[in-house]
């Protein structure tokens, strides 16, 4: 068992572990623990898939941003003495059971299909030439070092299928759904701000 | 390390996704449940961008997923704080107002 694959089964199982936790477990700051368990051993698996940067906006935006988020909710909406978030053991029942063969079905479908098979037959495609002035960086091109490339497929260049105008003409990278998230996300928070503001009580005098 | 075994984590992601929304009566809760359905999601796009011709724009496709994520948890946090200040408590069960 070589260092990646020990690194790969350790991220899995704290991955896994943690969001049976968060499943398992029923005081709701124990799940959001468990979830940023869970959410980072994933930013660890994305670093071992060569996805740094990736990983790294996991890192930031998931377990830093929106963890602190969901227990900034769990904060301001204290459930009261007389609330009871138990499930009944049937239900637990049920729901146990419908996970198990949801989770089977999954297993089996994945290990039904021969996947060399599907990669051998998507790599007929255009030959890829990767630019290798444009998109080196500290590491090696094989080990993830993708902050640029991203980069600049975001501004509409993709530099991995090659810079040359003949092979980039028809490959259009993302500068359209980039601006269109980023005025999604102005709405969204400013939608955000003006649902949870803090609503006045009109005083009757 | 092959694709196998990430669709697998990917998989048991999705599952305790799917329960966590099904079963948690926290409205918090069921939040939490869409952020492990949607990192399943990431973690499939990765792999297959890492073993597939998919290449850079599966991870380009997991950034957009991160970035909708953060906006969903917003809007669905602003969602439960007004329904908390409305009806102080945060039980789904409860927000049946619109039920016929």
């Amino acid at each position: 068992m070589t260092g990646h694959q020990l690194l790969f089964s350790i991220f899995a199982l704290t991955t896994c572990g943690g969001a049976l936790a968060v499943v398992l477990s029923q005081n709701v700051v124990r799940m959001a623990f468990w979830l940023i368990i869970s959410l980072g051993a994933s930013a660890g698996l994305f670093f071992l898939l060569n996805a740094d940067f990736v990983g790294t906006a996991q890192l930031l935006v998931y377990v830093g941003g929106t963890l602190v988020l969901l227990v900034f909710g769990v904060m301001l909406t204290a459930s009261g003495p007389f609330s009871d978030f138990k499930t009944r053991p049937g239900e637990t029942f049920m729901a146990g059971i419908v996970a198990l063969s949801l989770l089977l079905m999954m297993v089996f479908t994945v290990c039904s299909v021969d996947w060399k098979k599907v990669v051998a037959a998507t790599n007929q495609g255009v030959p890829i030439s990767t630019a290798q002035s444009v998109a080196t960086g500290f590491n090696d091109s094989e080990e993830g070092n993708t902050a640029r490339p991203l980069g600049m497929a975001l501004l509409g260049i993709r530099v991995d299928h090659g810079i040359d105008s003949g092979a980039n003409a028809n490959r259009i990278g993302y500068l359209l759904p980039f601006e269109i998230a980023s005025m999604h996300l102005l709405v969204v928070l400013i939608g955000a701000a003006y649902l949870a503001r803090a609503k006045r009580r009109v005083q009757e005098i | 390390m092959d694709l196998n075994c990430s669709l697998f984590v990917g998989a048991v992601l999705f599952v305790a996704g799917v329960v966590c929304m099904a079963t948690k009566r926290n409205g918090i809760g069921v939040l939490m449940g869409v952020e492990l359905v949607l990192n399943a999601a990431n973690l499939n796009f990765v792999a297959f961008a890492n073993y597939t011709r998919l290449g850079l724009d599966g991870q380009v496709f997991s950034l957009f997923v991160i970035v909708l994520a953060a906006a969903e948890a917003a809007v669905a946090l602003a969602i439960a704080l007004s329904f908390y200040n409305n009806h102080l408590t945060i039980d789904v069960d409860k927000a049946n107002q619109l039920q016929g």
